[in-house]
């Protein structure tokens, strides 16, 4: 399977397996979604379990709430992660707060699925990374998978999760990995062995980092379609790095990162989201509460500018595989 | 007594799906010359009627009649057939374009011509339009020029806005045209902000704004409404109900419910229900809607009843979601063909000068992007200087920016 196909097929498993299981967004019934990771489920599952929503995000996220407070579980599709913004209040001041304020009384166990990231000409509205805005709310999980095989277990564990969580599909990658290097053609998913994906029910545990490529000179931590170009990095380089693949942004496996850190000496955070407070900056500032004394180096950070997303200039903007192999060079040159 | 009725969910779905033979019978067309026209200083309240029925000046054979005939001269009607030639072959040509590799994106109008063009004519050069993606008509009845528009789409050396937009997100403050948003509705109470702020400075300037009906679902929507009747804000509030929302139909917007341009009643805003392949009758009631905002008398709703000729945009396949000759069904016609009869019957125009019109329009097309490619595109990796990439994001660079550009080595 590819990640679309996987993630359907997540959805499926879970629609099959419980009746409170209901997907609906801009586009996600008839049609089955722009990027079609609801595409028959409408035909398999009903009318009511699988449909169109109005275009209003905020709306989509508080029907959700309601939904998830009679006891429903709703994944709810919002078609770019750069629309989602109308509905940030509902889920900063609401979703993420409703089991805190009612001391547990009312739950808001939903899924907000929502495509993220660039590489597809898609401009400054079809291409960021709202990961940090997230990740900064108390009381949402955000959860980015990196293929196939994670998308579905990591899915389906935040459809059971009884806390509010986002889902940001790295859109990029949705069809096969990306290194990076757009110049080159892309290789489809089932060339590879994570496109393996088992038919049915299973679960990869929200909060638990992936160690994406054993090495020992330095450690690329990344998620997302980042977890590809630090692998293609790491082998263009020569150095040998160890990725580690977060999954779940929050909560964050930092114990994975440390162990990492501390084996190798050397670290590199590596986003496609603006710099200034990025996600980023939290994996820093805990590597270095965690591993000062085992560090080599500088911690480096590889992000996209501190600009807007620009469509001609993608691929200046996007850090691809050169910018990662720079900065792994200052560290270790240090 | 308790409701012993087991409840259950409603889900709106379309009368056609692929497959299906399209059918508008069921629709509600009254005929042209049947609305009334009010004064413009009616309230709401006063005309509620027009809120449910259509506005409608030509009929299908071309004869215009009723209160909301505009009485343009022939010229003007010529230039504006002109105009919606030039839009549509513009289309067709930057569609194809975007199939050739030249861009990464394209969105058509096809079908939806009358709505732009003629409210350009119907507003003042200096009125801002706050618009939605598909009032690309709007640039060109104005007379921007097509390379420049062709310069964004390609995101070449010359484009305006220095390759940082998705094709068709123009931007031109000269022509009265605000930087387009990719994302929806939120030029909505943008617009009524321009106009409260033309009314606080005693201009005569004012604003019009255009959403999509599956739009006027967002918070934005509301936003604008409730600003433009609190302020009586000089600004016009359209929705283009087009029919579709990408592949939802508008009853996913509440179109099976009640008219879109009744949501302006709740407003107290006084809202129109426009043919709006009609030229003729989106003229009229932009006329209107127009006079009332500068007599300050405040906001107008309204809806442009018409169809989506075409898929969304480039991206999108319409075949996948409604019956392929569904368009074709659409009772309502086409603008051109509407307006063109009516010259016809008027003895203003011949099938003759229309075939040389259309010629000329594609000609204007072909030597306006025969220049812009000149200028690079973005399938060529023809771009402007990425250097300009750190400029604009505020108005003096800061220094982070800065060390950033020069990391980035330009």
């Amino acid at each position: 399977m590819n990640m679309i196909q996987a993630l359907n097929s997540a959805l499926d498993v879970m629609m099959a397996k419980d009746a409170n299981v209901l997907s609906f967004g801009e586009d996600a019934g008839y049609f089955g979604g722009v990027f079609r990771v609801t595409d028959g489920l409408q035909k398999k599952h009903g009318l009511t379990r699988s449909f169109d929503a109005p275009i209003a995000e905020g709306g989509l996220v508080a029907v959700a709430i309601g939904m998830g407070a009679y006891g429903l579980r709703p994944v709810v599709e919002v078609q770019f992660a750069d629309y989602i913004y109308p509905g940030f209040d509902q889920i900063v001041s609401e979703a993420a707060r409703i089991r805190y304020r009612s001391a547990g009384d009312f739950t808001v166990p939903i899924t907000i699925r929502t495509p993220y990231g660039g590489g597809i000409f898609g401009g400054q509205t079809h291409s960021q990374s709202p990961e940090a805005l997230f990740a900064h709310v108390a009381g949402i999980k955000t959860v980015i998978p990196s293929t196939p095989y994670d998308a579905k277990g990591l899915l389906i564990a935040a459809i059971e999760d009884d806390d509010p969580v986002i889902f940001l599909e790295p859109k990029r990658i949705y069809n096969g990995p990306f290194s990076g290097h757009h110049d080159q053609p892309v290789q489809a998913w089932s060339k590879f062995k994570e496109s393996d994906v088992p038919d049915g029910h299973y679960v990869i545990p929200l909060g638990k980092a992936a160690i994406a490529r054993e090495g020992k000179d330095i450690t690329i931590v990344a998620y997302g379609t980042m977890v590809h170009v630090a692998k293609a990095a790491a082998e263009e380089s020569g150095i040998d790095a160890e990725v580690v693949d977060i999954r779940t942004i929050v909560p964050l496996d930092i114990d994975t990162i440390a162990a990492s850190v501390k084996k190798t000496g050397r670290c590199v955070v590596l986003h496609e989201a603006t710099r200034t407070s990025g996600f980023g900056a939290e994996i820093a500032a805990q590597v270095q509460e965690t591993c000062f004394y085992h560090l080599e180096a500088p911690i480096e950070r590889v992000t996209g500018w501190d600009t807007p997303y620009p469509h001609a200039f993608e691929w200046q903007y996007f850090p691809g595989p050169a910018r990662v192999i720079e900065a792994m060079r200052r560290a270790m040159e240090s | 007594m308790r409701n012993t009725t087991k409840l259950t969910l409603r889900v709106p779905v379309p009368k056609h799906r692929p497959g299906d033979k399209p059918d508008f019978s069921g629709l509600a067309i009254p005929e042209p010359g049947d609305a009334r026209r009010p004064e413009i200083d009616s309230t709401a309240r006063d005309m509620v009627d027009l809120a449910f029925t259509l506005v409608r000046v030509l009929d299908a054979k071309g004869h215009a009649s009723g209160p909301w005939k505009p009485n343009l001269d022939a010229e003007t009607m010529r230039r504006g057939l002109k105009a919606m030639l030039l839009t549509r072959a513009f289309d067709d040509r930057m569609f194809r374009a975007q199939r050739q590799g030249k861009t990464s994106f394209y969105m058509k109008s096809t079908g939806e011509e009358a709505v732009s063009v003629a409210q350009a004519y119907a507003l003042d050069r200096n009125d801002m339009c706050f618009t939605s993606y598909r009032q690309q008509g709007i640039l060109i009845a104005r007379g921007y020029p097509l390379v420049d528009m062709m310069n964004q789409i390609y995101s070449n050396a010359r484009d305006p806005l220095k390759g940082r937009q998705l094709p068709i997100m123009y931007s031109s403050k000269a022509n009265g045209f605000f930087t387009i948003s990719g994302n929806l509705g939120t030029q909505f109470p943008q617009a009524v902000g321009w106009a409260m702020a033309s009314a606080y400075k005693g201009d005569d300037r004012i604003a019009a704004s255009w959403v999509g009906d599956g739009t006027t679902a967002e918070g934005d929507f509301h936003y604008g409404c409730t600003f433009a009747s609190v302020y009586r804000a000089p600004v016009i509030l359209n929705i283009v109900n087009n029919q579709w929302a990408i592949s939802s139909f508008s009853g996913i917007a509440g179109g099976d419910e009640s008219t879109f341009a009744s949501r302006g009643i709740g407003y107290g805003l006084p809202a129109l229900r426009v043919d709006g392949n009609d030229f003729l009758a989106v003229y009229a009631a932009t006329q209107w809607a127009a006079e009332r905002a500068r007599s300050n008398l405040g906001a107008t709703l309204i809806e442009h009843f018409t169809y989506r000729a075409e898929g969304h945009s480039t991206s999108d396949d319409p075949s996948r979601y409604r019956p392929s000759d569904e368009a074709k069904a659409w009772p309502l016609g086409d603008p051109v063909e509407r307006l063109k009869q009516h010259l016809i019957v008027l003895g203003e125009w011949s099938e003759e000068q229309h075939e040389a019109a259309g010629k000329e329009a594609l000609e204007q097309v072909n030597a306006a992007n025969k220049e812009a490619m000149s200028y690079g595109t973005l399938g060529e990796n023809k771009l402007p200087s990425a250097s300009t990439m750190f400029e604009d994001v505020f108005k003096e660079m800061p220094e982070h920016l800065r060390r950033q550009r020069q990391q980035m080595g330009v």
